[in-house]
Order: structure tokens, then sequence, then C-alpha cells
């Protein structure tokens, strides 16, 4: 017989003085399910210290990454969206944005900005897929298209972090043509001899695999990310069978010769500055 | 009698009484010119009131009418069958989806290169539905390169329902394929028409629709996904591919009014298949007229105009 006896039964706490525990405290990695604070799992760069498992962040964590103390200037901040096609499905589209734009800070799927990476000047742009699924339309391309500008007027590199589903299916055929006008731009990068890497991050399929993500002079991609041009359920649908395991991961795609390397995210900004020595095109100290 | 698509139905019964007509004028019972006259004017107005007014759905399902003249069609006319086929990517294999090779158009020398759908159920497995794998894109792009090389003008014929979605396909690199094609089809040297004849579905026709002029024929379609998958993510089902066609603006006047082509070849009324010699014409002259023009270019300010075009594309606020 126990020697504690509980005397009324079930919670008596009324749901008023209730303690909540505040939201974001902690963090649990998905793969392994290890549970750390939200700080620690920042300060170890948004990667469970456990098994390794790169969490998505978006552009504010990755320019805080690369740019020496975080700082840089942004382009284009406030651009956002037209409605050339006025699109309507479940929602009207412009409805979607000013929903996706209250829901996330951000403007659309995209930031582009200048500054130093271990004391050089270049420029970054890098997606966020919580915005529509970091999915591309006009101002994706827009934006990438101006940054491309700026590094071939100041005669510096470009990093382009992607991190998308696609294209973005709101603006159809604009959408469509934003790959070939990244794409056309970037020729005038490659003309001015300009070094550009693209980084491949969970997830990175579509129309935005089947452009300028694959066209980096080093196409770099973070562990376990997914990479594609079709869908994983597109092509299961095609093949009528399960996929093999591993399928349109960094290591799969790194294996069938379209990644250079694929680097740890603590490694990222110095792997990132190796390269552009050896590219070097500007000399890191300038006397 | 051609294949009707549902919203041809009142044709198909005039389509009925011209056949009897002419068998009775046959037998030589009875003298039905006049008869068969009138039907056939008939079934004409029936026809110009039909097409007058096409919605977006209605023109997709003529962009993939059975009887839809595919690229060889328009080649073997085109170059009055002097076309040579040349195969292969040199890396992989040949992709039976995507043909090219040399050709002469009014005597002169062309690279023309396109998806090509089967005409039946073997050769449409055979052709791999006009879905292109990597090599495709490949073999496209080393045809390019060497029509740059020897500087002959480059026309590309869109036909294709999408790149393929398969396991080889990823393997392969089917997104670096495409994106390549776009990078190197921006800076060549040479002139480069692109001409939509059917379905221009995605990356799938991008890979090979970047050019100096990009034209659609009136009745094909241009989008980044099908009706069919857009209804399917937007919606859940397909029951919405009407509406998505229409949300979609993917018809040729559409594509011209958002400044995303660059011109509309005429078909005749009822569609290309009605009279492909009418439409292969049609598109001769557009080849014709557009490439004399381009060829006054330097090729250097061709690069620029055409970088300049697809840079101009968006909508932005």
């Amino acid at each position: 017989m126990g020697w504690f006896k509980r005397i009324k039964e079930g919670i008596t706490t009324s749901t008023k003085d209730k303690k909540e525990t505040p939201e974001g405290l902690w963090y649990k990695c998905p793969e392994c399910n290890t549970v750390v604070s939200t700080d620690e799992h920042k300060k170890n760069l948004w990667v469970c210290g456990e098994c390794n498992y790169h969490s998505r962040v978006g552009s504010a964590e990755y320019f805080e990454i690369l740019f020496d103390g975080g700082k840089f200037t942004e382009f284009n901040k406030a651009m956002s969206s037209g409605d050339p096609l006025k699109f309507e499905d479940t929602k009207k589209y412009p409805d979607r944005i000013k929903s996706s734009q209250k829901k996330t800070g951000l403007k659309d799927a995209i930031k582009t900005g200048q500054g130093k990476l271990n004391g050089r000047n270049l420029v970054i742009c890098a997606m966020d897929f919580k915005f529509i699924g970091g999915s591309m339309g006009s101002v994706v391309g827009e934006k990438i298209s101006r940054a491309i500008d700026v590094a071939v007027k100041e005669k510096c590199p470009l990093i382009i972090i992607s991190k998308s589903g696609g294209a973005r299916m709101m603006e159809a055929g604009f959408s469509l043509m934003q790959m070939a006008k990244t794409s056309a731009k970037l020729t005038l990068l490659a003309e001015a001899k300009l070094p550009y890497v693209s980084i491949l991050t969970d997830p990175t399929t579509g129309g935005v695999t089947a452009s300028f993500a694959m066209l980096g002079d080093i196409n770099i991609a973070e562990p376990g990310a997914l990479i594609g041009f079709a869908g994983p359920r597109v092509v299961k649908e095609t093949i009528g069978k399960d996929l093999p395991e591993g399928f349109q991961t960094s290591e799969f795609v790194l294996e069938h010769g379209f990644l250079d390397f694929i680097v740890h995210r603590h490694q990222l900004k110095e792997k990132l500055a190796e390269s552009f020595d050896f590219f070097a095109i500007t000399s890191k100290t300038k006397k | 009698m051609p294949v009707l698509l549902e919203f041809e139905e009142p044709i198909g019964e005039l389509l009925e009484q011209l056949e009897k007509a002419k068998e009775i004028s046959e037998k030589g019972d009875v003298d039905t010119t006049k008869t068969v006259r009138d039907i056939e004017q008939k079934i004409k107005q029936k026809r110009e009131e039909i097409y007058k007014n096409l919605t977006p759905w209605q023109r997709v399902q003529v962009s993939r009418h059975p009887e839809r003249p595919y690229t060889l069609s328009y080649i073997k006319y085109l170059t009055n069958e002097t076309f040579v086929e040349l195969h292969g990517d040199r890396t992989v294999g040949d992709d039976k989806a995507m043909v090219g090779g040399f050709g002469k158009i009014d005597g002169q020398s062309f690279m023309i290169i396109g998806q090509q759908k089967g005409i039946n159920t073997k050769m449409r497995q055979y052709r791999n539905f006009g879905m292109p794998n990597p090599e495709g894109y490949r073999k496209a792009l080393r045809l390019m390169k060497m029509a740059e090389k020897f500087n002959k003008p480059v026309i590309t014929l869109i036909d294709t329902p999408g790149a393929f979605p398969g396991l080889e396909a990823e393997e392969r690199g089917q997104g670096e394929a495409i994106a390549r094609n776009l990078f190197e089809m921006a800076k060549l040297k040479v002139p480069i028409i692109c001409i939509v004849i059917g379905e221009g579905a995605s990356g799938g026709a991008l890979g090979i629709g970047v050019g100096d002029k990009v034209l659609m024929l009136e009745n094909s379609w241009y989008s980044v996904i099908s009706p069919e998958n857009c209804s399917t993510i937007l919606w859940r089902n397909w029951d919405h591919k009407i509406e998505a066609a229409d949300a979609l603006k993917l018809t040729s006047s559409d594509m011209l009014k958002n400044k995303l082509i660059d011109g509309i070849i005429k078909e005749p009324v009822g569609g290309a298949h009605i009279d492909p010699e009418a439409t292969f014409e049609n598109v001769k002259e557009a080849i014709l007229t557009n490439v004399e023009k381009l060829k006054k270019l330097t090729p250097a300010k061709r690069v620029e105009k055409r970088i300049e075009k697809f840079a101009a594309m968006g909508s932005i606020s």
C-alpha cells in the first residue's frame, strides 16, 4: 500500500489559473527527437547537435550566418507582387499575398543584399520557403535580376541560396518566364567573369532547380536537402513504385554529378570564403 | 470525317448529312450537287461561329486534337523533304521525344528542333508522349551549338505536355538540362525563332523556348502548368480544369497581351488539323519574315535584345 493517497480525482486547477509554458522556448528535432532550448539551437546555427539535421531557415538567418557581423544593405526592400492575371482560386491572389506578408513579415519569397563575407564584398540572394512555399514569381525574378546587375557593376561575386517549391502558379506565364529571365541575366555575370555560387537547401525543386539553382560555377548543398526537378510524389506516380531510399537527397544529387560538394552549415561561410579565394577576382585585403 | 471535339457536336450532324448527300450523288440516282454545296456552306458557317468564341479550355482541347499536326509533319512540309535528322546527345542516348536536324526552307539552311508526339498508340509510347528526358534537352543544345558554329538560324517547334518526371530523368539531371538550355539559348549568337505549335507546358517547353522571336499558333497554349495539374494542386482534384484554364491565361492572345510572347500565327478556322497545309504555309511565312529581320542585326545586338526582352517580363508593384 502506498503512503500517498490521492484525495481528489482529476485536475482541479481552473483554466484561468493554468500556468502557460512560453512558446518557442524549446526545439525538438524532427529526426531524432532531441530537445534543446531555442537559444542553444540558434547558437548551433539551427542544426541538431545530435544528428546534424539542418532545420529550414530563411533569408534573415542566412544573412546573419554569412555576412560579416550580420551587416548588409538590403535591396528593393518594399518590392511586392502585382496581380497581372487577376488570379483567383480558393482565394484572390492579392489576398493570398497580403495574408502571407502579414503572417511572415516578409514582402515576398526572397531577400537580396550586399555586404562582406570574410572581408570580401559580395551580393547574396536568399529565398524564404515560408512565403508561399518559396515560389518564384515576378518579384523573385526581378530581385535576382537586379542583384545580378549590382554584382556586375561592383565586380563582385554572387551567391543565391535556393529554397523553393518552384515557379509560382498564381502568376502562371509570368512565373515561367522568370526562369528564362534569371538564367539570361546570369549570362551577363558569366560574361563579366564573376563567380556565381549556388547553394541548394531543403527543398529546391521545379522551376528553381531548372533555372538558376543548377547554374552555379559551383553548386553546393546542405546535407539531407530535397533537390529535384519533379517532386517525389509526381515521380512516384510516374513509375508506379516506391522510390529508392535517399532518392533526390543532396547526397543522391552529388553522387549523380550535379553538385560540387555538400557542406555542413557550420562550415558554410568558411567554405565559401575559401572558394572565392580560389576564384580570386578581388584581393581580400586591399592595401 | 474528322474527329470532333465535344463543343463541335453541332457540326457532326451536318457532316453526316453531307456524307449521305455525297453517297446519293455517287449512286447516280439524284443530282445533289446543290445540296452538297449548301451543306458545306452551313458547315463552314457553323464552324466559324463556334471558333469565333473559343474558351481557353476549348483551345486547350484543340491543341491536343488527335489529328493536330506534330513537329515532324511541319518539318517535312517546310523543308520540302530536305530534312536530315541528327540523333543523340553524345552522352547517354537518343531521345525520341525530341527531334532535330538540318533542313532547307526556301533554299536557306536552318537547324530545326522540336518535341515530337506519336501519331498512334505504339508511336505515342515510342515518343514518350512528347515528354523529353534530359538527353533530349542535351541533344537540342548540341544541335543549337552546332548551328551557332556554322552560323545557321535555329527554329524550335514546341509541343509537349512537360519534361518527363521519371526516376532516371531525375538521376540524369532533368533540372540541370533545362537550366543549361535556358542559359545557353540566351547567349546563342545565331537567330532563334521559337514556335509553340501545340502544348507549351512549363519548363519542358521553355527548355527549347528562349528565342529572339517566340510565336504561338492561335490555338496552342503555353503556361507554367497544365490546367489539370493546376486544378489538382489548387483544388485537390481535376474537376476545376476549366476554371484553371481560365485563370492561367494560357491562350496565345492572353500571352501576347501580357507581352510574354512576340506574336501569333493564324490557324485555319476549325484548327490546324482542318487544313494542315494552310497552317504550314502560315508558319513558313512567319519564319521567313522574322529571320530576315533578325539577320539584319549583329549577333551581339541580337543577344542583347533577347536578354533585355526576357529581363523585362514580370509584374511588380
